[in-house]
């Protein structure tokens, strides 16, 4: 058992965190006071071979695997995580329910082009009515003979609008719940596929949250991702890997402001002494990095036991839990070091504090976390 | 094209910090990083590569084995092979026994990777600050060189090479005929970044060394510390200047009345 990073992943991570601090640090506060999706970052992205990380390179991929896949997303939240909730929505929604579950063909089509970071990916489940609840969602898809007919509306989709390829969930069976349930690929411009409203959020300010609209889609036969009627199972399995990188987002949100608190801390005099010279700042500082390092250890696991097919739908639900509630418990403790300066956006932490919120919310609440890790239990 | 990318190992000198007590340099825990300059010249043979793939970038450092990392760094950026020139006695060699050294190595690498059309290195090292060691290996090669250049591209009839040379004040482009060398120094863009398939490529390069005995015909009274014209005495960090008022009033103008005030005081004015 080895707890420590061999010299690949380090590599790799110094190379993250250099190109976060160079590119997505400096634009963090911009795209989140314009609301702006950083389109240029991602095409940095796709030229470094960051959107396709855990994927093998016959389908366009890095060749690594999901450990370094959440340190990407850790390192880069650190500085935004608006940059890497995008980068998160595409390789797990998307890229790897095509990887895991697609055809030779609809890889070659679709997983090639969105791991070599050609194409932004995206995934559609949730509706006004439903979200986890999944056999309550409205979206029906009609078998036609030669294509199913889409129709249907689905909210609050990250990279939506800005992404190329989505994984999309309709009723094809509305009697059976769950069992009724199929997933399909979809490309921007398919006729009949529109976008609704963008959505105007409290934080990850930078990334794209739409509506995707569907009037009469004809989508092809070859199209149907998995089986028909198995989609449950798609969105189920896909969410478990979508929560490793939403609790790498949110380690890398605490960490970022750790580091911000901590160069505030060392410059910032009050009654003569800098105020890390207080034993309440140092206490404050030591136990948010405790319980850090200990959400690091959480993630690091799920992604690794993940990467050795072993069960992780618990540890996934385990490390969202842990880190989303770290998230926001550290931002919140960081903000109140800064004191007034901190309510201000002249300094990150705001930005933090607001981005970590969410994810307490997206890929499932932390309510429906502790349903999977107590089912997991056996508790009933 | 053949290319090759002269690179150097250096401290990186924004993290260098001076002791409070003994105004010297803190040295220790600095890490080494690509002599930026060198990247810039990287970056400008990647650039001709990008539009001619079928050009081969071949790298060179002189230096201790752990040197090595820098041309890992280089081929996980974009070159496709590197060497190592390294040995006990090229040790404490100034810029000229080193531009001789790297000119035996430029003979020594091109009867494995053919000729060189151009020989690419960054004006000077962030280090030494010389800017000496590229001039020097065109001397010794016989090469035509054009120095401070900020961006390059091929020739129309491809003989040569167009630079783009930073002046005072002013830009011109210089054409220079295959093969010569260029240095390079600070263009308006930033170097790409590496990527994670060649970086992974790079942790498992096997990279040549080029050690004391890889130059049978070297003139051995022209390398290491007594093959060297110029030695260094002593390195000293010149004394800090302490003290002073620095007056930052709420307005200009206060700062200004404070100011005449203060000169006032000492008799100044």
């Amino acid at each position: 058992m080895n707890f420590f990073m061999d010299e690949e992943h380090a590599d790799l991570v110094e190379l993250y965190r250099d190109f976060a601090e160079k590119e997505c640090g400096p634009i963090a506060s911009e795209i989140d006071k314009a609301s702006r999706f950083p389109r240029e970052t991602f095409e940095k992205m796709a030229e470094m071979d960051l959107l396709g990380i855990p994927f093998p390179e016959k389908y366009g991929g890095a060749g690594m695997d999901n450990l370094s896949y959440a340190q990407c997303v850790e390192e880069i939240s650190k500085v935004c995580a608006s940059t890497g909730v995008g980068l998160s929505a595409h390789t797990s929604l998307c890229a790897w329910p095509i990887y895991h579950f697609g055809t030779e063909k609809q890889k070659e089509k679709y997983l090639v082009p969105l791991a070599s970071g050609e194409k932004l990916g995206a995934f559609g489940l949730t509706e006004p009515n439903a979200g986890t609840d999944a056999a309550g969602q409205q979206s029906t898809a009609v078998d036609m003979g030669d294509y199913w007919l889409l129709n249907g509306t689905k909210c609050f989709i990250t990279n939506g609008g800005e992404a190329d390829i989505y994984v999309v969930f309709a009723m094809t069976g509305k009697a059976k719940g769950n069992h009724g349930i199929s997933a399909f690929i979809l490309e921007k411009g398919f006729p009949g596929f529109s976008f609704g409203k963008h959505e105007e959020k409290m934080g990850i300010r930078g990334s794209s949250t739409c509506e995707l609209i569907f009037q009469d889609v004809k989508v092809p036969k070859e199209n149907l991702l998995g089986e028909v009627n198995k989609g449950f199972k798609v969105a189920m399995m896909t969410l478990d890997g979508g929560r490793i990188g939403i609790a790498a987002q949110a380690l890398g949100i605490a960490e970022g402001a750790i580091a911000v608190t901590k160069d505030y801390i060392s410059q910032r005099i009050q009654f003569g002494k800098r105020i890390s010279q207080f034993q309440n700042t140092q206490f404050e500082m030591a136990k948010m990095q405790a319980a850090t390092d200990g959400v690091k250890l959480l993630v690091y696991q799920a992604a690794n036991a993940k990467d050795l097919g072993i069960p992780y739908s618990h540890l996934a639900a385990e490390a969202k839990l842990m880190a989303a509630s770290n998230a926001s418990d550290v931002t919140r403790r960081c903000l109140q070091l800064f004191g007034g300066y901190g309510y201000t956006s002249e300094y990150p932490i705001e930005r933090m504090m607001r981005d970590a919120k969410i994810t307490e919310i997206y890929e499932g609440t932390s309510e429906v976390q502790m349903m999977v890790i107590s089912s997991w239990m056996g508790i009933r | 094209m053949n290319i090759l990318v002269c690179v150097k190992q250096v401290p990186d000198t924004t993290e260098i910090k001076i002791d409070p007590v003994k105004h010297t340099l803190v040295r220790a825990g600095v890490p080494s990083i690509l002599n930026p300059f060198d990247g810039f010249a990287l970056e400008a043979a990647a650039r001709l590569k990008d539009k001619d793939p079928g050009t081969k970038i071949v790298v060179v450092t002189m230096g201790p084995p752990q040197a090595t990392a820098v041309l890992k760094e280089a081929l996980s950026i974009a070159a496709d092979k590197a060497y190592l020139v390294s040995g006990r006695t090229f040790g404490g060699s100034d810029t000229l026994a080193t531009s001789y050294i790297l000119s035996q190595a430029v003979r020594k690498m091109e009867e494995t990777e053919g000729k060189f059309d151009a020989i690419f290195c960054g004006k000077q090292a962030i280090d030494g600050d010389t800017a000496q060691v590229g001039p020097e290996l065109a001397e010794h090669l016989g090469l035509p060189q054009v120095t401070y250049g900020l961006t390059c591209e091929k020739n129309a009839d491809g003989s040569g090479l167009e630079v783009v040379q930073e002046g005072d004040g002013y830009n011109q482009v210089i054409g220079i005929q295959f093969p010569c060398l260029v240095t390079f120094t600070k263009p308006s863009f930033d170097p790409r970044f590496p990527t994670i398939k060649r970086k992974l490529a790079a942790n498992r390069a096997n990279i040549p060394v080029l050690g004391d005995d890889a130059f049978p015909d070297i003139d051995t009274s022209r390398i290491g510390l007594k093959g060297s014209p110029t030695h260094v005495k002593t390195t000293f960090t010149p004394e800090q200047k302490t003290g002073g008022v620095i007056i930052q009033e709420e307005s200009e103008e206060e700062s200004a009345k404070k100011l005449v005030a203060l000169l006032g005081e000492k008799k100044v004015v």
